[in-house]
């Protein structure tokens, strides 16, 4: 056991940024609803109005493209769910969503919904050995009858393997038959250059905490001339496509970290690639036949993310092991009923199921240190072995 | 200081175990067994386990005790080594115990060996049953203080080795102390019902889930139930494997019985699909084969001792004869309804000498 925690799970949740604590915490007491026409709810709109502002300058957005929600989870259910109504609404033949078979659970949970309850046609097209869209078989599927698809969903990056995805290939693809384009960029924001504008795509998804800012508060960044239909209902506070009244310090301190976290994005790339670079090679030194996951270190990988699989072992074992001695990472696996499930990621990149549950996943973020990676490669021998002695009983 | 696994169901009993294990000194992680290949969303009312519900009830015991909690995925081994053990044994007409064969198999083998394999030197669950070291430095097994509540009978499949990586640490404690350290502790799960039922038989119907799951392994869907007094038969039924020994209700005897006594179920023939009732003085044996001995410590030529026969059944005096893998029980005070395929824990004094399965009995009368 160590009093100090090695924490190596900036995928799951970093760490506020001080300059988001301090914008939050400057609006934590003020009092006005941003719709409200007085003073008060003025000052609130305003820091409402400023931050939207803000977020669309770093991120090559218009302000009018910034539709706050709670988060990524309800960035994408909105996207998903709202860009296919509305399009379908436009041309009932459109009933086809395109998508791949590594996205995160917030995107493959509402296809499967769209699916079973609303008569969509959900496609989850296949990915390479590292964890990339075959874009050949997105062309296929689209040229097979380009006028059916609705909507078309592809990450910006995977959470689990760091794989950054061909967007845009698949932007212009979908360009060709103007079919419109959402992305979940939650992880690559602030971590590889994300410019709405330059991407192409229509929709893009991030949230607060995974940049630095408070949880609880992201936003879907959409075209205005999209047709958006609403999710949730109300008072129509943004855009008439997502209502609730306006959290002003949560939005105030997405602001802030969004604008940080992207400005220093180059000089934070370049620290974690090297950090995550030296990660890899002194585990795999350590555990010689362990193997790193998805693309390789490059501008085609997360820079904090260090995937990697060690055979012969259960990776729910290495993760206790090494959480009894204060290093903190994940199995990238979800979880039914707390009985972990070997990652839908892995599988769709060909590994077999046992493959599939010896990995860890190790992400890197802006309190990193070469002593945490020092703890972990220290760790790691004698935390192979023992899970390998317990593999299989 | 030992490094100590804590099984934690989501129950008041394993929770208060795995606190009591942390203030003695130990270094415990908690685990909470997913037994259940597909674990209900959410239970109704207090029966059954393995669901959402039980693992975060474990989740928030092990919070309060301040212990990390993991869940370990044992479905696949429960299903192989327990449930379909028990499908077995009621299609084969015994009635098995399952909570024993989780104890040898899961509890106190799989999990026990993975533990040890991690670095963990012993497992904590919150069986009542005492622990002790004997004059001759072996681990014995005691009944628990709370004779009521004593659980070392389904414990007697335990062997040595199992027992010296074993901790329980309620065999001291009744059951209301337990409860009342529960909420002294904070433990939110300190007034949830016991647990009575199989654990994967989720309504308590055993008939209807061996009827459902067996399908094409059941020996038979029905035969006649046949009276022993009078060679008659007297109804039927549809599949053997809905009976057990001794069993008096649910016969739905067509007519009834010439003495007018009440009929229970003597004995179960699954080839033939017959099931022979009669008059309660027949169910009485005093002779117990026993087969696949396991014993807790040095293993025993004889034995004058008690007898269990059932969880929280009767101790029956009894003069036990080992042989190898053969177990002759001579029961000084007879006992009824006994079914093979159950076991027989045997004792002396308090302690747990070691445990057979009953293959078969005979009754009383056919011995003179």
């Amino acid at each position: 056991m160590t009093d100090r925690i090695v924490y190596l799970d900036h995928a799951a949740t970093t760490p506020m940024l001080p300059v988001a604590v301090e914008a939050m915490t400057r609006q934590l007491a003020a009092v006005g609803n941003a719709s409200s026409l007085h003073a008060s709810g003025r000052g609130a709109r305003r820091v409402v109005e400023e931050s939207r502002e803000t977020i669309a300058d770093v991120i090559g957005a218009r302000p009018g493209d910034v539709v706050f929600t709670s988060g990524g989870t309800e960035s994408d259910n909105l996207a998903l769910k709202g860009i296919f109504w509305a399009r379908r609404d436009e041309d009932p033949r459109r009933t086809r969503i395109l998508s791949t078979a590594i996205e995160h659970h917030a995107v493959l949970d509402p296809l499967h919904w769209l699916g079973r309850y609303d008569h969509a046609d959900v496609e989850l097209l296949p990915v390479s050995a590292e964890g990339v869209l075959d874009v050949e078989s997105l062309r296929d599927s689209i040229s097979r009858d380009p006028g059916s698809v609705a909507l078309i969903s592809v990450m910006w990056a995977n959470n689990e393997v760091g794989s950054l995805q061909p967007l845009d290939e698949v932007v212009a693809l979908a360009a060709e038959h103007q079919i419109p384009v959402h992305t979940d960029a939650v992880q690559a924001l602030g971590q590889v250059p994300v410019d709405f504008a330059v991407s192409g795509v229509d929709a893009l998804t991030f949230t607060g905490h995974k940049v630095g800012g408070p949880y609880g508060v992201g936003a879907l960044v959409v075209r205005r001339d999209l047709a958006v239909s609403a999710l949730v209902h109300g008072g129509g506070q943004e855009r008439d496509i997502r209502s609730g009244t306006l959290d002003v310090p949560a939005i105030a301190g997405l602001a802030a970290a969004v604008e940080a976290s992207v400005k220093a994005q180059h000089e934070h790339a370049a620290r974690l690639t090297e950090l995550r670079d030296d990660l890899v090679r002194r585990v795999i030194e350590v555990v010689p036949d362990a193997h790193l996951h998805g693309t390789p270190s490059g501008p085609l990988r997360l820079p904090g993310n260090a995937h990697i699989g060690f055979p012969e072992c259960e990776g729910d074992s290495l993760l206790m092991l090494l959480d009894a001695r204060g290093i903190e990472c994940s199995t990238g696996s979800a979880c039914s009923a707390g009985v972990p499930q070997p990652s839908h990621v892995l599988l769709a990149m060909g590994c077999d199921d046992d493959q599939a549950r010896h990995s860890l996943r190790f992400t890197l973020g802006h309190t990193t240190t070469p002593a945490d990676v020092d703890a972990l490669v220290e760790a790691i021998g004698p935390v192979v072995e023992r899970a390998r002695a317990a593999k299989g009983l | 200081m030992a490094r100590v696994v804590a099984a934690m169901s989501g129950g008041v009993d394993s929770a208060v175990a795995a606190a009591r294990a942390a203030e003695a000194g130990h270094n415990v992680t908690g685990v909470h067994l997913a037994l259940s290949r597909n674990p209900a969303s959410y239970r109704s009312g207090a029966r059954g386990c393995c669901t959402i519900e039980d693992s975060n009830d474990a989740r928030r015991a092990a919070d309060v005790i301040g212990i990390p909690l993991y869940v370990w995925d044992l479905s696949d081994r429960f299903h192989e080594d327990v449930v379909e053990d028990f499908m077995d044994e009621y299609a084969a007409g015994r009635t098995p115990n399952p909570c024993l064969r989780c104890n040898e198999k899961i509890k106190f083998a799989a999990v026990l060996d993975r533990a040890l394999a991690l670095g963990f030197d012993a497992v904590a669950t919150g069986h009542y049953a005492q622990l002790r070291t004997g004059d001759d430095g072996l681990i014995e097994m005691h009944r628990a203080a709370d004779h009521g509540k004593d659980q070392s009978y389904v414990l007697g499949v335990l062997t040595q080795d199992q027992l010296r990586h074993s901790m329980f640490p309620l065999g001291d404690t009744d059951k209301p102390a337990v409860r009342r350290e529960a909420q002294a502790r904070g433990l939110l799960v300190a007034d949830k019902p016991d647990s009575h039922d199989i654990c994967f038989v989720a309504d308590g119907d055993n008939a209807g889930w061996l009827r459902d799951k067996l399908g094409d392994r059941a020996p038979n869907h029905g035969g006649d139930i046949v009276d022993a007094t009078t060679g008659e038969t007297v109804g039927s039924h549809t599949g053997t494997y809905g009976f057990t020994i001794g069993q008096r209700r649910g016969l739905r005897l067509g007519t009834p019985a010439a003495d007018g006594k009440p009929r229970f179920v003597l004995d179960i023939e699954p080839v033939s699909g017959t099931v022979t009732v009669g008059p309660r003085e027949r169910l009485a044996v005093d002779h117990i084969a026993g087969i696949r001995p396991r014993w807790c410590g040095t293993v025993p030529e004889r034995v004058e001792g008690t007898v269990q026969l059932r969880a929280h059944g009767a101790e029956h005096r009894a003069l036990v004869r080992v042989s190898g893998d053969r177990v002759d029980i001579d029961l000084l005070d007879p006992a009824e309804g006994i079914a093979p395929g159950q076991a027989a824990v045997i004792y002396d004094g308090t302690r747990v000498v070691g445990s057979a399965t009953i293959e078969a009995t005979r009754p009383v009368e056919a011995r003179a």
